[in-house]
């Protein structure tokens, strides 16, 4: 099974390689880790996804709230959550093709980005599972190369990860 | 307001955070803040080695429950720091290391005597910080002392660039420490009650009490709630103090070298209680057959230690007194006859196989000379122990009844440690008889602050174990590699000379009638004075669990040898 935790963190140089050495460190296994910035300056975000057959989630979670730059951490597994997952691929495609592509993108809601003479760039997101599937169809027209962001995760209705535990300590 | 510089503002912060001494050692990039010292009521002590500065402030720490602290230069002085902060470290020991660091504008260009510090440390530490602007000197030292001390204690490094020391700005000291608070996980009435109905149903529970139980202050709750349930008391090596060990229920240490009969109270026990302990691996020997009848309650202040290496069935988060002070008003007072004289039984075998009760017929024993040594004292001093068979003889042997009576290096088994430790809880506890037990290997490798022990005019005595081998090693040998002694056998100097050579006095002790006149013409000493005691050389540590096996299968020293 696959757990996702959402960690807010400081926003301050070395801060990414503390949460990753401690992963290191630990010996535990991240399917995928994003980072980016908040609506609140001074605050990043981080989508963790773990497997809970590797790795027990509880300790990622107890092990990242001691580092000190850590704001807070929610496991959202278990709340009704949008995840979502950006990539970019390059197909082979010349003048034949690029249709049958464009069109196979068009079930999956993704875009084509750019048109060269023998290739074309598919953007698509969604979650893991849809763009797993996008890509198995595309793999056998030659990937020419392929990048994923990683997953991003939050949680629906009006809470907010911000919302808890941001307050300024003793 | 006054311009102070950097380096002015490091010494006020540590005054500010009630520090009296410091361990270190100058060099070029800490030289503007060495400069300043001298205008300051801090006492710094110049160690041999970086090494010692840090087992010094980490002795210190663990002797007095303040914050240990260090000053070293970059480069080679910070690397030299490494093996106390992760000694520190895996002792939960609170320690500031500050260290110099090369100006900031040349930061990352491998300028001389520059190393990443921050990376290095990084999983050694609590946490560390690379100051760069005397601005942020203050707060963050007192940051940086905030969390060494807080929660689970730790070691923090502050890496302070030399153009920071030099810069000159205003000190405004902080009041508060601007930290993200954790929401608290108050335990519910319900787990609490749910722990109470476990205690008060198990036929044969046991106590596991480690260092948390110190750090936490809960010797008296640690005591009422044991005595309440009649619940033995077993210790991790760092718990030892925690529970007086002429105390009925006290079962002594448990674990690799631990007491056969609190191994097997554990093994049979229907419900451990494990507090502020980690069930480290020297504890619990194989996971799998691990005390396997019985439930397991954790009470704990790292969250991260819950369920790490055993399954647990109610973790109790927060700190031991306070999750203890709870716990007792919902326990039912018992009796627990049948199980107490249980393991008592047990002990009888335990009492069979005494090596303190055999003649030596001629020979030296290190036990005997540690039931001596401990005799002698009136169980009253403290001892720093260092690594291997001698600090496994001195647990089982020195019976302690003092909280902060034991020092010693075990997450890390850091060879070298007591020595300069000692000075450091000489410091913390200048009125305390203080005795080093070291084997002749580990005082070997940090054997230079005998000189800082003399130019400080510490007292402080010295017992060697001197077996003429890696001992612990060496019994690993004899048990597992077929007595195959690769590079255990170990020569040493003349001891006594050495300690001559110091200023220190020294004598040789061969014979066990020798052993009480010798700690007592040392303890009589005004100075320091080390005791070069001569012991067995093949002499084994008993009971032993080997590494990985089930915590039963205990290697028992023979009834019937000598
Ligand atoms: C710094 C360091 N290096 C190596 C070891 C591995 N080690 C553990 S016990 C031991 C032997 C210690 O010998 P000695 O100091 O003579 O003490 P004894 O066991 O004989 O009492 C060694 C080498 C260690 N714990 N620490």
């Amino acid at each position: 099974m696959k757990h996702t935790l959402v960690a807010l963190v400081e926003d301050k140089p070395g801060v990414l390689n503390r949460v990753a050495s401690l992963f290191r460190r630990r010996s535990f296994n991240i399917e995928s880790l994003t980072v980016g910035h908040t609506h609140e300056p001074n605050v990043s975000r981080m989508t963790i996804v773990v497997d809970t057959e590797l790795t027990a989630p509880h300790l990622v979670e107890a092990n990242l709230l001691k580092l000190v730059n850590v704001i807070d951490v929610h496991d959202v597994s278990n709340a009704p959550t949008v995840m979502r997952d950006l990539a970019l691929i390059k197909v082979q495609a010349d003048a034949g093709s690029r249709a049958e592509i464009a069109q196979l993108a068009d079930i999956f809601r993704a875009k084509i980005v750019d048109v060269a003479p023998d290739s074309v760039m598919v953007e698509v997101t969604g979650d893991e599972d849809k763009i797993d599937g996008l890509v198995e169809l595309l793999r056998p027209r030659g990937i020419i190369e392929m990048v994923r962001t990683g997953q991003v995760a939050m949680v629906r209705g009006a809470v907010s990860a911000n919302g808890n535990g941001n307050g300024n300590g003793q | 307001m006054a311009q102070l510089t950097g380096a002015q503002i490091i010494w006020e912060s540590l005054v500010k955070e009630g520090v009296e001494v410091i361990f270190g050692y100058p060099g070029g990039a800490i030289l503007p803040t060495y400069d300043a010292m001298l205008d300051y009521p801090i006492h710094h002590v110049l160690t041999r080695h970086e090494q010692g500065a840090t087992h010094a402030a980490d002795g210190y720490a663990r002797a007095s429950g303040k914050v240990g602290a260090v000053i070293v230069t970059s480069g080679p002085g910070a690397t030299n720091t490494v093996t106390g902060l992760a000694t520190a470290m895996l002792d939960s020991s609170p320690i500031v290391c500050i260290t110099g660091q090369v100006g900031s504008s040349v930061l990352g260009s491998d300028a001389f005597q520059e190393v990443d510090v921050t990376g290095i440390t990084l999983p050694i530490t609590k946490h560390n910080y690379l100051v760069t602007r005397a601005d942020d000197i203050a707060r963050t030292i007192h940051e940086a002392f905030y969390i060494a001390k807080s929660g689970r204690p730790g070691p923090v490094l502050v890496d302070i660039t030399k153009d920071a020391q030099n810069a000159k700005t205003e000190f405004v000291y902080p009041t508060q420490v601007e930290m993200h608070k954790r929401h608290e996980h108050l335990l519910s009435e319900s787990q609490l009650k749910r722990a109470a109905e476990m205690i008060d149903q198990a036929e044969r529970p046991v106590i596991l009490a480690g260092h948390g139980v110190l750090i936490s202050g809960a010797m008296r709750q640690l005591r009422d709630l044991a005595e309440k349930t009649q619940t033995p008391v077993a210790l991790t090596l760092l718990g030892i103090g925690v529970f007086p060990r002429e105390h009925p229920l006290c079962l002594g240490m448990m674990g690799m070298h631990g007491e056969a009969y609190a191994n097997r109270a554990v093994q049979a026990a229907d419900l451990v209680i494990g507090i502020g302990m980690r069930f480290d691996d020297r504890v619990t020997g194989n996971l799998k057959t691990y005390s396997p009848h019985s439930k397991k309650i954790h009470i704990e202040i790292d969250r991260s230690e819950i369920a790490k290496n055993v399954h647990v069935d109610l973790p109790l988060v927060g700190d031991a007194a306070g999750v203890m002070d709870q716990l007792i008003p919902l326990v039912s007072a018992q009796q627990r006859h049948n199980w107490i004289e249980q393991i008592d039984e047990w002990a009888d075998d335990t009492r069979a196989r005494d090596i303190l009760k055999r003649d030596a017929s001629g020979k030296l024993l290190p036990p005997h000379v540690i039931g001596d040594l401990w005799q002698a004292t009136g169980g009253d001093a403290i001892v720093v122990s260092d690594v291997g068979q001698n600090q496994m003889w001195e647990a089982q042997y020195y019976r302690h009844s003092a909280p902060r009576s034991l020092i010693t290096s075990g997450g890390l088994g850091t060879m070298g440690f007591a020595l300069p430790a000692a000075m450091g809880v000489k410091f913390a506890r200048p009125e305390a008889e203080v005795w080093v037990v070291a084997g002749d290997g580990g005082f070997q490798m940090t054997a230079a602050e005998l000189q800082t022990i003399q130019q400080e005019s510490l007292k402080i005595n010295i017992a060697i174990l001197n077996n003429g081998f890696l001992g612990m090693v060496r019994q690993w040998q004899e048990f597992f590699y077929q007595r195959r002694y690769a590079a255990t056998p170990i020569t040493s100097p003349d001891f006594v000379k050495l300690a001559d050579a110091h200023g220190i006095a020294g004598i040789r002790v061969t014979k066990r009638e020798d052993v009480i006149p010798a700690i007592q013409t040392a303890r009589d000493h005004p100075g320091s004075m080390l005791i070069d005691f001569r012991v067995e050389s093949e002499e084994s540590v008993y009971p032993m669990v080997p590494a990985g096996a089930d915590l039963h299968a205990m290697i028992r020293r023979p009834v019937e040898a000598s």
